[in-house]
């Protein structure tokens, strides 16, 4: 698979995780390419959080390697993420209801003019965030508490965009939403990868996943269970895989155990 | 006149005619105009938004109250001694919005101002420190206590409620102990520190002149905001509203002047309070340490995740609520002349809390301003003058003040929910 066209942005190689008794990641191979939507696909307790940890610098992984634009990177500190330009949407979302769009948006990197805060050249540069993403916020100066799902998703996703990012990272962006907001934001992670970035979803929903992504990474039992792209393959198949019916074996697993 | 139209450099992504940048939205009912303004301000009020309408609503019946059951009370002199009476408790209650817009609460203020108190009358009379030092080794030792409060919080996780009860305890027996045996130190009446707290008012001239310095302040920095939105293509304040929003500043402030010029004229302490107020007022809501603090008393987690270092903010704002309590022990035996066993005990430690609240800080974090202390204060303290001057008993008083501040959080309280159903925080 390596073949095509550009070089991965983000490659992990063998990265396995254990939390105490548990084999959470054996080794997992996982790459994202710039303008890329990747699913990353499996039924709970699959590995796909302890990966995605694993690469927003949350938990650091046992063993394995992971590159960033082709150099062998260690990602020890969720900072140590944001800097390399990989920015995660977390599924709590995590803003500030008491605080305006500008100001959840701006939070903790705001523009200042002096000593004071610039809100003249943070509102600007809002608006020209969320017209670039084509977002609906009808004012970014109110409390983000009023908004509906959907916008509070934009918010988050235009938030992590703010630090110029590479690889966006969203879990489970449309667990909580309802149709139309859904559609939202599909059409946003759309427009991520216009924006050429290499965009990583977790979902449990196959019909999201099929409408959005380019590519399917199954993860079963904390291995990978099989990788498709979304244009040659069926629901049906995919599910096989997340559930065990598909089991795609790969070579290389007895000897990992023996390692350790 | 004031949707000029600016030549557009911008990387042309927006259409080159029509709304400004943030009225674009075809479903955000856009008000332009001074009647739209008016309007939108009537729906913010509505919808549960209401600021500081409340308190200014109580405060006028309030003093319509004891205006009728004592005509001295409106008059020049007592208008003058208010001013002056509530500035050193508002000092506390600026402290405690700090803390409340945390999330959090300091119940030790009144025995940290006790302690401040003891340690400036004790240094500047017993033990004969120039004032200028004796005063800073008071203010000191409140940023200390903060610092030890800041650091128990962030080490061990102990609620501030706890922290600070221990503390209400430990530093009244601090007070006690630097006091001495007498137990009361007197500062004479004839030094600086008491002539500035009882003795010293601005000239009319001084004052009028202020108030249309603060006028032109409000003016000027509404229209240059408006050309700084214009020329970034977002939407401005009708030029009328900056006006009369000026004009309306300049109004209460003459008036105030008016009167209490009547008497000795306006208190130098109550102007520097105020002048206080603005300045913390403008930090807390435009600069990052003040975003800062917004943003942890709305949701810790997430101000950790946008990288703010949540421990600082604590620690800070720890040190920043006992300094304030500090100085109004400073200003309580400056005005009392004297600083006793009793400075700061009492009542004074939940007045100042009320009076945080009464201004509409939430005890819930991450709304306020630092306007409520003063708002707030204003009400307490008009409560206590008018009841001593109808020869109230203290019972009384007591009892009053508390049904007030229960109000005031039943307000707290029932505006957090229309808030909610109205879509605003």
């Amino acid at each position: 698979m390596t073949a095509t066209s550009p070089p991965p942005v983000l490659s992990m190689t063998g990265v396995s995780k254990r939390f105490g008794a548990v084999q959470a990641l054996s080794n997992v191979d996982f790459q994202v390419r710039a303008g890329e939507v990747v699913a990353l696909v499996g039924d709970n307790g699959a590995g796909k959080s302890t990966l995605i940890k694993a690469i927003a610098g949350v938990n650091l992984p046992d063993a394995g390697q992971i590159y960033f634009n082709g150099e062998q990177v260690h990602i020890g500190s969720p900072a140590q993420a944001q800097r390399l330009g990989i920015a995660t949407v977390h599924q709590d979302l995590a803003l500030c209801d008491n605080l305006d769009v500008v100001m959840n948006l701006f939070l903790g990197s705001e523009i200042t003019r002096g000593p004071l805060l610039d809100e003249v050249s943070m509102e600007k540069e809002s608006w020209r965030l969320l017209r670039e993403l084509s977002a609906k916020i009808p004012s970014v100066r109110i409390a983000v508490a009023s908004l509906s799902g959907g916008q509070r998703q934009t918010v988050a996703i235009a938030r992590a965009l703010l630090g110029e990012p590479q690889v966006v990272m969203l879990d489970e962006p449309t667990a909580a939403l309802g149709v139309a907001q859904t559609e939202e934001v599909l059409g946003l992670i759309g427009r991520l990868r216009e924006r050429n970035l290499a965009v990583v979803v977790i979902s449990h929903n196959m019909a999201n996943v099929m409408a959005v992504a380019d590519r399917v990474v199954v993860l079963r039992l904390g291995r990978n269970n099989g990788e498709y792209l979304v244009a040659d393959t069926s629901v049906e198949e995919i599910v096989g895989a997340i559930t065990g019916a598909v089991v795609h074996a790969a070579p290389d697993v007895p000897p990992a155990e023996a390692s350790h | 006149m004031s949707t000029t139209k600016p030549a557009r450099t911008a990387p042309g992504e927006l259409p080159p005619a029509g709304p400004p940048a943030d009225l674009l939205d075809e479903r955000l009912i856009a008000q332009q105009g001074l009647s739209g303004w008016l309007r939108s301000e009537g729906l913010r009020l509505r919808t549960g938004d209401i600021g500081s309408l409340p308190v200014i609503i109580g405060l006028v019946i309030i003093w319509v109250i004891f205006a009728v059951l004592n005509p001295a009370f409106v008059s020049a002199q007592n208008l003058v001694n208010l001013a002056i009476q509530l500035v050193p408790i508002g000092t506390l209650a600026l402290g405690i919005v700090f803390v409340l817009l945390l999330g959090q609460i300091d119940l030790s203020a009144g025995s940290v101002a006790g302690v401040a108190a003891a340690v400036v009358a004790v240094t500047f009379v017993n033990m004969g420190f120039p004032l200028v030092l004796a005063i800073l080794a008071a203010i000191l030792s409140g940023s200390l206590i903060g610092l030890v409060y800041g650091l128990v919080f962030n080490r061990f996780g102990v609620p501030s409620f706890i922290i600070t009860l221990a503390g209400l305890l430990a530093f009244l027996g601090v007070q006690l102990l630097v006091l001495g045996n007498e137990g009361t130190v007197n500062v004479p009446f004839n030094s600086p520190l008491v002539q500035f707290a009882n003795g010293t008012f601005l000239p009319p001239v001084v004052s009028y002149v202020l108030v249309v310095l603060a006028a032109v302040a409000v003016l000027l920095s509404g229209m240059q905001l408006n050309r700084r939105r214009a020329s970034a293509d977002l939407s401005t304040v009708p030029l009328a509203v900056v006006v009369v929003r000026a004009l309306f500043l300049a109004a209460i402030l003459a008036a105030a002047t008016f009167v209490l010029s009547q008497d000795r004229g306006v208190p130098l302490m109550f102007v520097l309070f105020v002048v206080v107020i603005a300045i913390m007022d403008l930090t807390i809501k435009r600069t990052r340490w003040g975003r800062d603090i917004m943003a942890v008393g709305g949701n810790v987690e997430a101000a950790r995740r946008a990288g703010i270092n949540v421990k600082a903010v604590y620690l800070s704002v720890f040190v920043t609520c006992s300094t304030f309590a500090a100085l109004g022990g400073v200003l309580l035996a400056a005005r009392l002349a004297a600083a006793n066993q009793s400075t700061g005990t009492g009542d004074v430690n939940l007045n100042a809390i009320a009076a945080a609240v009464i201004g509409g800080t939430s005890l819930f974090g991450g709304r306020g301003s630092a306007y409520s202390a003063l708002l707030g204060i204003v009400v307490i303290q008009s409560i206590s003058n008018g009841l001593d001057l109808l020869n109230l008993d203290s019972s009384i008083r007591f009892i009053i003040t508390g049904l007030v501040t229960l109000l005031a959080v039943i307000i707290d309280s029932t505006t957090r929910r229309r808030r909610a159903q109205a879509g605003r925080a």
